[in-house]
């Protein structure tokens, strides 16, 4: 294990069987719960404040300060809800979470609700992950039956239940006014903002609505306190973080690692590396939504402070690698696709922009694509970034931007090339 | 299982009617949803036939069409991608005779895309059902039709 | 009130204000298409995208709400650029055949593309052919045109209370449509046409029957004789740059005069009728017991409503023809006789603001000789104006003229049935004074005016106090028959329109209409009402004699045999 390395976590995995309660409290599970049940609401909020947890879902917003403006909201009820539904190609750290150790999401879910006062909670699962909606179907009931969900929760008064909900195929529930939508039974589509979910969330009432990984993260916050957690990290990002290591790479898998370590770390130490030695091509951060970068930024940490420097964040965590036998195009075809096929279809730019970049990016492919094409291409990307209603048709044009930042040759070489070949 | 039942199972709630009707179009043979059963859905739980019929058309894991008995959904999205995942297509629609999209004429295995599957530390990757088979290769995709096709006759 | 500046401009606008109604009051339109000012904010369309200063997006102007010291620009090279871009993304994927549409000239996306000077396209032309529905007699759908803005949607959900048509699929292959993709003919559908009112481009129309009306005026053979509905008059002149709720009614009649037409009636004459033998129904149901709360018939969509919906109810309606076919009736089966002609002889128009009206007149029981319908054509209000155009009639310009006899005269109790509330208050004046032999002190009930969707009153009939209700829009009157079903609805007499503000917000009426629109239509047409010497539908001279000469007395053997219908339980599985 590298030092690098830190299981928090990922502690029981393996350890533990997920469709246990009792292995769980046994290695310490609830125990967080019950000391949390003991503090003021408030306490629990600062203690979160304090270890500078911030959202592991991608977008890194302060979670204590979220659950504070839920707190302070004035509708009700109030609701607590999970975002599970890791569609981002690349990301699997979710899916670990709820199959290997589910009562730990849940713990910090029932933690997370007491402190902003929500009676209700929902854990909204992709359609595609049948085993993690069982394994965690089975860990409410379990927890139902032990008296840490249900009412007047383990004496305290505290009333609180929740369900899993289940996707149906559609990659935009994982941006929250759609996964509110869904959870409404309404098809993925986002709805303008602000007002925000904190303030209007589900049934337009006040919701904290957060990543798995992110709750999963409040238990240990209680039982350490928010100090001794924020020590491990810098002052911009505390904690462990869940690298989903995948590509072309030796050993992709689920790494915990603190926020000192580097890319290049990841890729080398923790997945050993291109399978057959051979170079790096490539490395897009995120997932499909998320930048690609060039070898020569590896060494960045992915500590938040430094990677912003560039304009890039670890995001969810993912790790995508690609050796030198791709196909520039050919990867962007495939990542422009993917947003194609999972555009809800509500907005301009986003339902109509991104059939025409992929018949822009056909004709670069085709080498029949003209230096006005490519303005147009350009100017496309700005607009769908600029004018799309959510962060789907806004995330959507990350790749092909830094493609042109960083390959830009690979594009405009492209330009005239069937004339050449003639 | 009828509508009824596996609403009932589900609280009949609108937000949990997706779970619902996959739940029930998993039970059916043909893994998909007809005009009466979509319309029996919204009989029950008071929704506007329209808004299940959208949420049937939005959602990718349901079908309006018949298809197989089992479902082939290869992941096709980078991760996939780099390590190879057009050729398990090749491999399947070789073994299957079937193009993506098409079902076998013994109705046993239909072949769709489906998007990341979150099992990109065994790319390449496809699920069948609720099993999911990673680091594929010719050999491995070999005997799990061959599997298949056993059981499922 | 918060302060901000848009375009260097500072301007002071009350909290909670949004961009685009504080932009306007700067004196800036902004574009939009999906925005509708009586419909939820939806910010789909993009096209109102403005920049805020410290905003990392531009954001849409319909939607978002201005702050203390928000800096907006409405109009730089981001705003600029993004705007084009996203009518050119549209305009891409919308079936280009301006010249021979519908809309050409009327129509949202055309007005804004030119607007922003959009003289090519650089996007490619998306490839498509989706099928659309023709099967209806009233409405029109073409999908390739659809710009996916929703606001059809919301209107038959939200107003309309139906929710027959929603998003179906995602992506760029996204349609709004019925589910199934079904005929509109083959869902319980009422084709009130509200849809197509909000439609911004020619996704849903009205079916088009002009070509049939000037073939029958072509036609020596035919006496083309033609009825205006209450509701037309005061939105007609809309259609030639007048303001809303311009009373344009002897322009209209010298305009259908011009186009050709043999005879121009007035379907008022048929409303006075109605009054007549609709207060009688109701007397007699009061008298002998009959199923109460009575309900008006006059409204087809509300008809296809109760039908599709509520056939358990059908005993309350009342078995009256609307105006438009008790006009149809006397058209084939009285007229031809009085001035010496074949009922086959005679072609009969109406003139409706209405696009459920096309679908009433090729009912099969609305035929008095069984084999020819008695309204041979329907036109809206809105094909009127395209007849006028295609005939270059300067409407403008034109002499008021009058009516023609015998069916051209009638009162301000039938004006007002353009109007919700209006057939209940004319039928109140008629009623009041039948019963109470007394005249009325005020011909004005008040309390049933306006566009509150449900509307109470009590009238004292001699010492018995009489309860009505009065309801616009299917939502509301959706309400009201759930009230019946639970037996608590109290009333004698209740009146149904199936559009928001009744027939002058109709869906076959001029585009544009809002609810400030609507208020000024039904403003016009009280001024209507009281500009009449004529007031109270039994009075009008011309009824009186048309029963003398003809129908006997009200409710007798001619007058069930051609004014009253009877309904079908049409429900849809």
């Amino acid at each position: 294990m590298s030092k690098k390395e830190k299981k928090l976590l990922t502690a029981r995995f393996g350890n533990i069987s997920p469709d246990s309660i009792d292995d769980y409290i046994k290695t310490g599970g609830y125990a967080s719960l019950k000391k949390a049940l003991g503090m003021a609401p408030d306490a629990i909020i600062a203690e979160v404040k304090a270890s500078g947890l911030r959202g592991r879902g991608g977008a890194g917003f302060p979670t204590g300060i979220k659950m504070e403006s839920v707190r302070r909201a004035t509708g009700s009820p109030k609701y607590v809800v999970c975002n599970a539904d890791e569609g981002e190609p690349g990301n699997f750290k979710d899916r670990y979470l709820m199959e290997k150790d589910p009562h730990q999401l849940i713990e910090g879910m029932i933690i997370s609700a007491f402190a902003v006062g929500a009676d209700y909670g929902a854990i909204f699962v992709r359609g595609e992950y049948i085993k993690a909606i069982k394994i965690l179907d089975n860990a409410i009931k379990q927890a139902r039956g032990a008296g840490f969900l249900g009412k007047n929760i383990l004496g305290t008064g505290f009333d609180f239940d929740m369900d899993v909900y289940s996707g149906a195929g559609s990659y935009v529930c994982g941006e929250e006014f759609a996964l509110l939508a869904a959870l409404e039974g309404k098809p993925a589509r986002s709805i303008f903002k602000p007002p925000y979910p904190t303030t209007e969330g589900l049934n337009g009432k006040p919701t904290q609505i957060n990543n798995v990984e992110t709750f999963a993260n409040i238990p240990h916050i209680i039982d350490m306190g928010g100090a001794a957690y924020a020590a491990f990290g810098s002052e911009t990002s505390t904690g462990t973080k869940l690298i989903s290591l995948s590509g072309n790479v030796n050993r992709p898998g689920l790494y915990e690692v603190t926020y000192d370590i580097t890319l290049r770390e990841i890729i080398e130490e923790l997945g050993g590396g291109v399978p057959g030695g051979r170079a790096i091509k490539m490395v897009q951060l995120g997932g499909p939504s998320g930048p690609i970068i060039p070898p020569s930024l590896l060494d960045l940490k992915i500590d938040a402070n430094e990677m912003r420097a560039y304009n890039l964040s670890i995001a969810s965590g993912a790790v995508i690698v690609i050796d030198d036998r791709a196909d520039t195009l050919d990867i962007l075809m495939r990542i422009m696709e993917f947003f194609h096929h999972e555009s809800c279809g509500k907005c301009t730019p986003c339902r109509e922009g991104l059939g025409q970049v992929l018949g822009l990016l056909d004709k670069l492919v085709d080498g029949r694509a003209t230096d006005a094409e490519l303005e147009l291409l350009r100017n496309l990307l700005d607009v769908m970034s600029q004018a799309s209603l959510c962060g789907l048709g806004q995330a959507a044009p990350t790749a092909i931007k830094s493609i042109l930042q960083y390959f830009g040759d690979e594009l405009y070489g492209r330009i005239g090339a069937a004339k050449e070949v003639k | 299982m009828d509508v009824k039942e596996v609403l009932d199972k589900y609280g009949n709630s609108p937000g949990r009617l997706l779970g619902a009707m996959l739940e029930y179009q998993r039970s059916k043979p043909q893994n998909y949803l007809t005009e009466e059963e979509i319309k029996a859905f919204a009989k029950e739980t008071g929704l506007p036939v329209s808004r299940v019929y959208s949420l049937v058309t939005f959602y990718s894991l349901f079908s309006e069409v018949p298809r197989g008995k089992y479902i082939v959904q290869v992941c096709h999205d980078v991760p996939c991608h780099v390590n190879g995942s057009v050729n398990v297509v090749a491999e399947l629609e070789k073994l299957l005779g079937i193009k993506m999209g098409e079902t076998t004429d013994d109705g046993l295995f239909t072949l769709e895309y489906t998007s990341c599957i979150g099992c990109c530390e065994m790319a390449p990757a496809m699920q069948i059902g609720e099993t999911v088979y990673g680091n594929l290769t010719p050999e491995k995709i070999a005997s799990i039709i061959e599997e298949l096709r056993r059981a499922g006759k | 009130m918060v302060n901000i500046t848009i375009n260097n401009k500072k301007i002071q606008v009350p909290e909670g204000t949004t961009i685009l109604n504080a932009a306007k009051q700067a004196g800036i339109d902004i574009p939009y298409l999906c925005y509708h000012p009586d419909l939820d904010i939806k910010a789909n369309c993009r096209v109102c995208v403005v920049e805020v200063e410290g905003s990392r997006t531009l954001q849409t102007a319909c939607s978002t709400r201005v702050w203390e010291g928000m800096v907006v620009h409405t109009n730089s090279p981001k705003v600029r650029q993004a705007r084009k871009m996203i009518v050119e993304l549209m305009l891409a994927d919308h079936q280009m055949d301006c010249t021979y549409c519908k809309r050409n000239n009327n129509c949202e996306l055309q007005k804004i593309a030119s607007d922003l000077g959009i003289r090519e396209n650089p996007f490619k032309q998306v490839e498509k052919d989706l099928d659309g529905d023709y099967s209806s007699p009233s409405l029109e759908r073409n999908p390739n045109k659809c710009i996916k803005c929703g606001r059809c949607i919301q209107m038959c959900a939200k107003v309309q209370g139906l929710s027959l048509l929603d998003y179906v699929g995602r992506s760029d292959e996204v349609e709004i449509k019925p589910a199934f993709g079904k005929y509109l003919t083959d869902i319980a559908c009422v084709a009130c046409g509200q849809c197509s009112v909000v439609c911004p481009v020619a996704a849903i129309t009205e079916k088009e029957d002009i070509d049939r009306v000037w073939e029958a005026i072509n036609d020596p053979n035919k006496v083309v004789i033609v009825q205006t509905a209450p509701a037309v008059r005061v939105a007609l002149g809309e259609e030639f740059g007048m303001e809303p709720g311009k009373v344009v009614t002897g322009k209209m009649v010298a305009a259908l005069r011009a186009l050709g037409f043999d005879k121009v009636f007035d379907t008022d004459f048929t409303a006075d009728l109605t009054i007549i033998e609709e207060g009688h129904e109701l007397l007699h149901r009061l008298k002998t017991g009959g199923v109460l709360p009575m309900l008006t018939s006059c409204s087809p969509g509300w008809i296809n409503f109760i039908e599709q919906y509520y056939p358990e109810l059908l005993p309350h309606v009342s078995t009256c023809k609307s105006p438009q076919q008790m006009f149809g009736a006397l058209a084939k089966g009285y007229y031809p006789h009085k001035i010496g002609k074949r009922p086959e002889d005679i072609f009969s128009v109406s003139i409706m603001p209405c696009t459920a009206k096309k679908f009433e007149a090729q009912r099969p029981e609305m035929s008095v000789d069984g084999k020819n319908p008695d309204v041979d054509v329907v036109l809206t209000t809105r094909e009127l104006a395209k007849m006028l155009r295609q005939a270059g009639i300067n409407f403008g310009a034109l002499e008021e003229e009058e009516y023609d006899a015998p069916f051209g005269l009638s009162t301000g109790a039938a004006v007002i049935f353009g109007a919700t509330g209006g057939v209940m208050e004319a039928a109140l004046r008629t009623v009041y004074e039948v019963v109470t032999g007394k005249t009325l002190p005020s011909l004005d009930f008040t309390d049933v005016r306006g566009l509150e969707g449900i509307k109470e009153a009590v009238v004292d009939l001699d010492g018995t106090p009489v309860k009505v209700a009065v309801a616009h829009t299917l939502a509301n009157a959706r309400k009201l028959m759930e009230l019946i079903k639970a037996g608590k609805a109290d009333y004698a007499f209740i009146e149904i329109m199936c559009c928001p503000g009744g027939c002058i917000g109709g869906g076959g009426q001029p585009y544009g209409v809002t609810n400030e629109v609507r208020r000024q239509r039904i403003a016009a047409i009280y001024e209507a009402d009281r500009d009449l010497p004529i007031r109270k539908s039994h009075e009008n001279p011309a009824i009186k004699q048309l029963y003398e000469e003809f129908l006997g007395k009200p409710l007798g053997e001619k007058s069930h045999h051609l004014l009253h219908t009877h309904y079908f339980n049409r429900k849809k599985a």
